[in-house]
């Protein structure tokens, strides 16, 4: 399917590529209004976005394939990321993260049948302070136990 | 004691309190002196990075050649991906302005017109609350063209945000270059500097979030009241940030210098349960783990933790309890940096695989005492042998936490090595499928 940015969306392109010298540069920024408005970065994504920011279509995908927060594929409508790294670890991540596992019935990167949920297991998302922690999309949910993160969970409609 | 970067004031953030407490005055001190001047002022306050590698600020600002004949660009390091960092964050979040104003001192004293913030993707609320922070800088002309007319004379800067997408080696100087200017963000070779080619191959100056925002209180009250704060060689308050096994995690400001047993005692609330600590990492996830029979009379600033055999990095301070099971937590450790590999060079790529695989083989306890003697000799040849300092972030925490806690890493091993062979037939040759059966793992 071809992709096109949005009117909005392309006024949100052009006042991007006046923060660059080069247009190349605002590729990130663009890439991620890309995902916002299509859920994903798909191949027609990246030809659109290659053609607006001026950069072969080959260096687009060797953006998109390095950063984790591309999503090559369709998400779930509340992406579940759960940090297991050390601080969050020494504090029970990995409970909290086996069982939204179960409760999900996905494993790391798995998305469920209805698109409602998609999880992944993150590294250090700087809530050390405050952990165990997940984020939903944008949001952080802190100081957690196994008990709060499925309250979370069952939030999520 | 006094805070500096994160003073007890409230609403801070506002850009009317923020004034009122003597906001952008530094900067208008600072206008009516030379760069030079400044560079010369931060340089004798003995301000050094507070991003991981302590490096003078001023002395690194000297670096930036004169003239005019190409842009020049700052990039405030707001990547904070190191796990066991969450400091700059709270800049962002308490006290904007002060870095924005920080931002402007440094862009006039290295002649910057240009500087970019760059803040983890995952920061999304962050990234949101300091591009406010920016708008409203922007609107009340603490920042761009509009400058002139506020402080009046020629100078002016702009400020924009630059949002990561997910990957902790951009926090490496020249990695957060290359993603800037939209290329697979690839730690480049040194040399060439930054401060010779830099951004688009222009000079650049790249520092931490919580190094530019001490800058407007070392011009404001002087480089002599900086300087004799905390510890001489690294003098100023640090933003500690304390988190694992202790009951009050979080971040504190402190003089350098403070005792690292108070930092988890008196601050942070102790140990729950009373348990003893059987290791602290004292500066992110990188720096060299020290046993809890170490930390008697450690100071928190660069040269006391490199005596004592680590190292300050970010300033986060994991704290372990003699429960913790030390393997699991290296494995896991390394999982981070194999899986942030960004693959350039061979070392770093394939020695990362390798020391998790090693570990992993110990945690399932199928690991044999050559896998301990191995891990180092990975770790060792990946150390030196690499184009960025992910090498040895990577190699650091296994060779120390390895040879400082060997007794628990030998327990989990079995002596000898037992590798089933299934093919008795040890010759190469006329075999079907000589070395498949060997179950190593
Ligand atoms: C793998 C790696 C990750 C890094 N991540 C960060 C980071 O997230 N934030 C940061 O300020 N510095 C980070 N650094 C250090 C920077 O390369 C650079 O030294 C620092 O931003 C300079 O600022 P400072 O002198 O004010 O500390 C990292 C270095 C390496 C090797
Ligand atoms: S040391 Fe590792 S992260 Fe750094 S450039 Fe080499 S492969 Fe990439
Ligand atoms: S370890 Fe989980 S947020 Fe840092």
């Amino acid at each position: 399917m071809e992709f096109k940015f949005t009117e909005e969306n392309i006024q949100k392109v052009e006042a991007v590529l006046k923060k660059y010298p080069e247009k190349k540069a605002a590729v990130m920024p663009v890439l991620y209004l890309a995902q916002d408005q299509n859920g994903y970065i798909s191949g027609e994504v990246m030809k659109e976005v290659a053609f607006l920011c001026e950069m072969p279509e080959a260096d687009v995908l060797g953006v998109v394939t390095f950063y984790t927060m591309y999503h090559k594929k369709p998400m779930g409508k509340y992406h579940i990321q759960v940090c297991t790294n050390v601080s969050c670890m020494l504090r029970g991540a990995y409970d909290i993260y086996g069982k939204v596992k179960d409760k999900l019935g996905i494993d790391n990167g798995g998305v469920t049948p209805d698109h409602q949920f998609s999880l992944e297991e993150v590294e250090c998302m700087g809530s050390c302070g405050t952990a165990p922690m997940i984020a939903v999309n944008e949001d952080y949910f802190e100081n957690l136990d196994v008990p709060s993160t499925l309250k979370i969970l069952e939030s999520l409609k | 004691m006094e805070k500096i970067v994160l003073p007890d004031i409230p609403n801070l953030h506002d850009i009317d309190a923020y004034l009122s407490n003597g906001g952008f005055k530094a900067y208008k001190k600072a206008v009516t002196q030379s760069p030079d001047d400044i560079i010369d002022q931060v340089k004798k306050s003995g301000l050094r990075g507070r991003g991981g590698a302590a490096f003078s600020a001023g002395l690194k600002w000297s670096f930036m050649p004169k003239g005019n004949d190409k842009p020049k660009y700052l990039c405030v390091n707001g990547d904070e991906s190191e796990p066991g960092s969450f400091k700059d964050r709270q800049i962002f979040e308490y006290n904007p302005f002060q870095l924005i104003e920080g931002i402007l001192i440094t862009c006039y004293a290295i002649g910057a017109k240009t500087a970019y913030i760059y803040i983890r993707g995952e920061y999304h609320k962050w990234v949101n609350l300091m591009q406010k922070a920016v708008d409203t800088a922007y609107a009340r002309g603490f920042a761009g063209e509009k400058m002139k007319e506020t402080f009046g004379g020629e100078f002016f800067c702009d400020i924009f945000i630059h949002k990561g997408a997910g990957a902790y080696i951009c926090g490496e100087e020249s990695s957060l270059m290359n993603s800037i200017e939209g290329k697979r963000p690839y730690p480049r070779v040194k040399p060439p500097f930054p401060a010779q080619n830099g951004l688009w191959g222009n000079p650049t100056t790249i520092n931490n979030v919580e190094t530019i925002t001490n800058v407007p209180a070392i011009i404001n009250k002087g480089w002599e009241w900086f300087a004799a704060i905390g510890e001489p060689k690294h003098p100023g308050t640090i933003l500690f940030g304390v988190s694992g096994h202790v009951n009050k995690p979080g971040v504190y400001e402190l003089p350098s210098g403070t005792l690292l047993t108070d930092i988890i005692y008196k601050y942070a609330g102790g140990v729950p349960g009373d348990k003893k600590i059987k290791c602290v990492i004292p500066g992110g996830s990188s720096m060299p783990p020290l046993r809890g029979d170490q930390l008697e009379g450690v100071k928190m600033d660069a040269e006391s933790l490199r005596a004592a055999g680590s190292a300050i990095g970010t300033g986060g301070i994991m704290v372990m309890d003699e429960d913790t099971d030390l393997v699991k937590v290296l494995a896991r450790i390394t999982k981070f940096y194999y899986h942030e590999s960004c693959g350039q060079c061979t070392p770093c790529r394939e020695g990362t695989g390798w020391m998790l695989k090693l570990l992993n083989r110990i945690l399932r306890g199928e690991g044999s005492t050559k896998d301990v003697e191995l891990l180092i000799s990975v770790a060792n040849n990946i150390e030196g042998n690499t184009v960025c300092a992910l090498g040895e972030a990577a190699a650091w925490p296994v060779k120390f936490m390895v040879t400082r806690f060997r007794d628990e890493f030998e327990a989990r091993v079995k002596s000898g090595i037992s590798i089933d062979v299934r093919n008795k037939v040890h010759s190469m040759r006329k075999t079907v499928n000589p070395i498949a059966p060997l179950t190593l793992n």
